[in-house]
């Protein structure tokens, strides 16, 4: 083995004590240092952390920030998501491409630059983005393309690339970033003035029983996307059996078109860490676990400062706010890009070290999650409406929104409209009224929820309201106008899910490939009218069979425009003549059937030959 | 969601409108076979931890679908299983495992004895609907006794567990994402270099042409394997059909 390379991974294994359950880490690790983790450094890790070499390779494989091939020293992640390509994403591909003499996907001969690709990276407010190494740059034009790569091939540095700080803590010395708030709205739960301390120093005045009974009386429904009542999930958590339990904040924030929990890490970061630390007083936790998606690395250095002050304040550690016996403290696990994570039991298999692949339910979280143990996963957004609620209490946070969706809900807001970015608003909205807050001046659909979510049509839907009886959302709104080819959304989305399904269930693993292959077909003008028929079906087929969320939504781009946007899909089919498919190629499948052969078939000789 | 550690205690529930008496910790699916009720399975095998891939089991619970090889029995709930609607969903899903896979039945040495051909059969499956993918996957015959045909694979587990938790070796596991998720061996990159035995249980475990024997070829004669005159499941359903009560859901 080359030593340098055995170096680097004793060295990266000895750091986290071997312990192959910080194997997304450890490989995380040694991909920095050496560029890559090819079969040398996967037996090297498994020697190590005593794992079983296909577990580390497992690993290797499934995380899409990881390479068994050498990447350059610097690598270009051009987020590809629908907002981006609508925004000149083409374009800058191609000056990255022609100034750095490669095509997507290859390195210089230097070794020095990979260029890539990556969904959503939750820069849509700012797109065209992309990652440069963990740097996110924003606003991408063709010439800003050129000139970074220019400095690149000086001086390596992607860091040395910002140039002008954003606003508030982006230009927080451990943060250092271009990327900017673009909060337009703020409204009363997320980002008034924190009181440090207030609202744990108020947790712990009750039992754990009481500040259950408050989250509940406070009517807070997650933010995460599924709206389970966190008062519920908590009392669940509680009464499991276990000596070990854990507080999980969910950070991963990988549904495209979602940056809104971006922004509460880089403004209210304490309110989310007061909120683990509640949820850990009123479940009997002593452990909490924030996952960061690997595409926010730029806020790492920053959060672990955040948590060391908090542990110096005495709001983090042994004996809380001189509270006997309450001891809790968090660590941040980072994603390394994968989408699936994000679905709660995935980012518990991630945060164990292995794949991100869902867990059999039940068991729920609560009851068996991470390791075994009861464990809470809650939204970054959320944890940050606990804290409120501790602070103002419970009927002043209800006193927001409906009855069945108390409270503000954050929207990230991004696509054709003059004020992209952040809003608080209270839940109930109607989509109307957000559209004109942001400035849309002329939508024709607006996707709810990112790809998992659903597009609703203009005007017929404009008077819904955003709550989770009604639009229910993450966080998501992409808005389009009517120069954008809804077509166009829907195979993106749909090439989104085919490269996030884990494969671990066959409607998913298969049934997105075959949607895809049949809306390409319909795309070309090939389609006929009965494919819209076999799209629904294989769709609903797909919702209803698959093992986990993701699967369950992954059909919605294609299902719910079927329903609000049919005309654009019967302008481009029609049926074949003499009852022949239209899709049918027949010079291709020729072509193909020569490949196979070998030679050339002997109809075509015989037609080349007359 | 709240979770009741109870001693096992008898859960009557519903199937397809039959009252079923089961024991609390039974899996639909074990409930159901236990009074001579096939659900049709391909990644579940009796005495494997439940894994849940395949989903061909898929069952709803009262009007939710859930897979019946992992969903555990609960008092009063109505399962169905035999509509049409789930029928179908089925149907598509042993369609798409022969459309992700290379599977030519006419010389494959499993035919008669495939767990996923019969499903095809039972379920009047005469040619799948679904565009086959054609995708390019290896034959590793490296290893002396066994070998392993990728192109046939239906990503079940059942190899992966069996050596796992039965032969105690670990000799198989999956890699890669999504559509590009595959078999791989453990240790080493090739059958060869694992400690797999041609004894091992985990052989035996594959329902399909994936795994299979060397120089074992066609030693029962097609027209005298497993289902080529019985479709698969009927072992389940004929011997215990009497415990079966009809009754109305309670
Ligand atoms: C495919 C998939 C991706 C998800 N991604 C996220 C995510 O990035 N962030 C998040 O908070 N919840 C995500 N969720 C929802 C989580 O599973 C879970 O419901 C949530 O974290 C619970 O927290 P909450 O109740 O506070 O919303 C995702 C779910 C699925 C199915
Ligand atoms: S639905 Fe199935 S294949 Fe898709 S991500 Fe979930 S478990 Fe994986
Ligand atoms: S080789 Fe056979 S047993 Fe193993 S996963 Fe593939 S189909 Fe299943
Ligand atoms: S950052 Fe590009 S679409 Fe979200
Ligand atoms: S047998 Fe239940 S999912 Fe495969």
């Amino acid at each position: 083995m080359c030593e340098a390379l055995g170096r680097a991974v004793r060295e990266v294994c000895g750091a986290l004590d071997n312990d192959p359950t910080r194997m997304v880490d450890i490989v995380r690790g040694v991909q920095q240092k050496m560029g890559c983790v090819n079969e040398e450094a996967i037996d090297a890790i498994a020697h190590w952390t005593g794992a079983q070499r296909v577990e580390v390779a497992s690993v290797v494989d499934f995380y899409s920030f990881f390479s068994r091939e050498k990447q350059g020293k610097v690598v270009i992640r051009l987020c590809d998501d629908i907002i981006d390509r609508f925004s000149g994403f083409a374009a800058v591909r191609e000056a990255f491409e022609s100034e750095l003499g490669i095509t997507l996907g290859q390195t210089t001969p230097d070794g020095l630059i990979t260029l890539d690709r990556t969904p959503c990276i939750g820069m849509c407010d700012q797109a065209p983005a992309a990652l440069i190494n963990d740097v996110p740059v924003t606003h991408l034009s063709t010439d800003k393309a050129r000139r970074i790569v220019r400095e690149l091939r000086t001086h390596g540095d992607p860091k040395k690339l910002v140039k002008r700080v954003g606003d508030g803590n982006n230009a927080h010395p451990l943060i250092h970033s271009m990327v900017e708030n673009n909060v337009r709205l703020e409204g009363p739960v997320i980002f008034t003035p924190e009181r440090r301390g207030e609202a744990i120093t108020k947790a712990l005045a009750m039992t754990p029983a009481e500040v259950i009974r408050a989250i509940k009386t406070s009517r807070l429904r997650g933010r995460g996307g599924a709206g389970f009542p966190v008062g519920m999930k908590w009392e669940f958590a509680r009464a499991a059996r276990g000596e070990r339990k854990l507080i999980f904040c969910n950070a991963d924030e990988g549904e495209p078109g979602t940056f809104k929990d971006r922004v509460i890490l880089t403004e209210r970061a304490d309110r989310v860490f007061a909120g683990m630390t509640i949820a850990a007083y009123a479940v009997g936790a002593r452990e909490g676990i924030m996952y960061l998606r690997g595409e926010y690395a730029y806020l790492l250095a920053f959060l672990e400062a955040v948590l060391e002050r908090r542990r110096k304040d005495g709001l983090l550690g042994h004996n809380i706010m001189g509270r006997h016996g309450f001891d809790f403290d968090v660590r941040i696990q980072l994603g390394a890009g994968s989408y699936v994570c994000g679905e709660e039991t995935s980012l518990l298999s991630s945060c164990e070290g292995r794949p991100g692949e869902p867990k059999t339910r039940p068991p729920f979280p609560v009851q068996k999650g991470y390791l075994g143990c009861p464990s809470v996963v809650n939204n970054v957004e959320t944890l940050a409406c606990v804290t409120k609620i501790l602070e103002e209490g419970a009927a002043s946070f209800a006193a927001y929104g409906t009855q069945a969706s108390s409270g503000t809900k954050l929207l990230s807001i991004s696509g054709d409209c003059m004020r992209p970015g952040i809003y608080e608003v209270p839940m109930g909205i109607a989509l109307r009224e957000v559209l004109d807050l942001c400035g849309a001046d002329e939508p024709s659909a607006v996707q709810i929820g990112g790809p998992s979510g659903r597009m609703v049509v203009a005007p017929d839907d404009f008077d819904r309201t955003i709550c989770f009886d009604d639009l229910a959302t993450g966080g998501a709104v992409m808005v389009f106008g009517p120069e954008r080819d809804l077509l166009d959304v829907v195979a993106a989305f749909m090439d989104f899910f085919v490269e996030e399904s884990c494969g671990y269930c066959t409607p998913c693993r298969v049934g997105n490939v075959l949607l895809r292959e049949r809306l390409e077909v319909i795309r070309q003008g090939r389609g006929e009218p009965s494919d819209l028929k076999y799209l629904e079906e294989l769709g609903a087929m797909i919702k209803a069979t698959s093992r986990c969320g993701l699967g369950q939504m992954s059909p919605n781009p294609i299902t719910t425009t079927l329903k609000s946007f049919r005309s654009i899909y019967e302008a481009r089919v029609s049926p074949g003549a003499h009852g022949f498919r239209r899709s049918f190629d027949l010079e291709e499948a020729v072509a193909q059937a020569e490949r196979i052969a070998g030679h050339e078939s002997v109809h075509r000789q015989e037609v080349t030959h007359e | 969601m709240s979770e009741v550690i109870l001693p096992t205690s008898e859960v009557i529930f519903t199937l397809d409108g039959v009252t079923v008496t089961a024991q609390s910790g039974q899996t639909v699916m074990e409930a159901a076979e236990a009074v001579g009720i096939y659900i049709p399975r391909l990644c579940h095998k009796e005495g494997l931890e439940p894994y849940g891939s395949c989903r061909v089991c898929t069952v709803t619970v009262n009007g939710r679908p859930a897979s019946a090889c992992t969903t555990p029995v609960a008092d009063g709930i109505a399962v169905e299983s035999e509509s049409d609607q789930i029928r179908a969903w089925r149907r598509t899903v042993i369609e798409m495992l022969f459309v992700e896979g290379n599977h030519f039945c006419m010389f494959c040495e499993k035919s008669g004895n495939c767990e996923l051909q019969a499903l095809g059969y039972r379920m009047g499956i005469v040619a799948p609907r679904l565009p086959y993918l054609w995708p390019k996957r290896p034959v590793d015959a490296s290893h002396p006794d066994v070998l392993i045909d990728h192109n046939r694979c239906i990503l079940c587990a059942r190899c992966v567990r069996t050596s796992r938790d039965v032969d105690g070796k670990q000799a198989f596991a999956f890699v890669g994402r999504g559509s590009r998720r595959h078999l791989a061996v453990n240790p080493g990159s090739r059958l060869c270099d694992t400690k797999l035995d041609v004894t091992d249980a985990a052989v035996d475990a594959c329902p399909v042409g994936a795994i299979l024997r060397k120089r074992r070829g066609f030693e029962t004669p097609i027209g005298r394997r497993l289902y080529d005159h019985v479709p698969i499941g009927t072992g389940v359903e004929q011997p215990v059909e009497l415990t079966i009560r009809e009754g109305s859901p309670s």
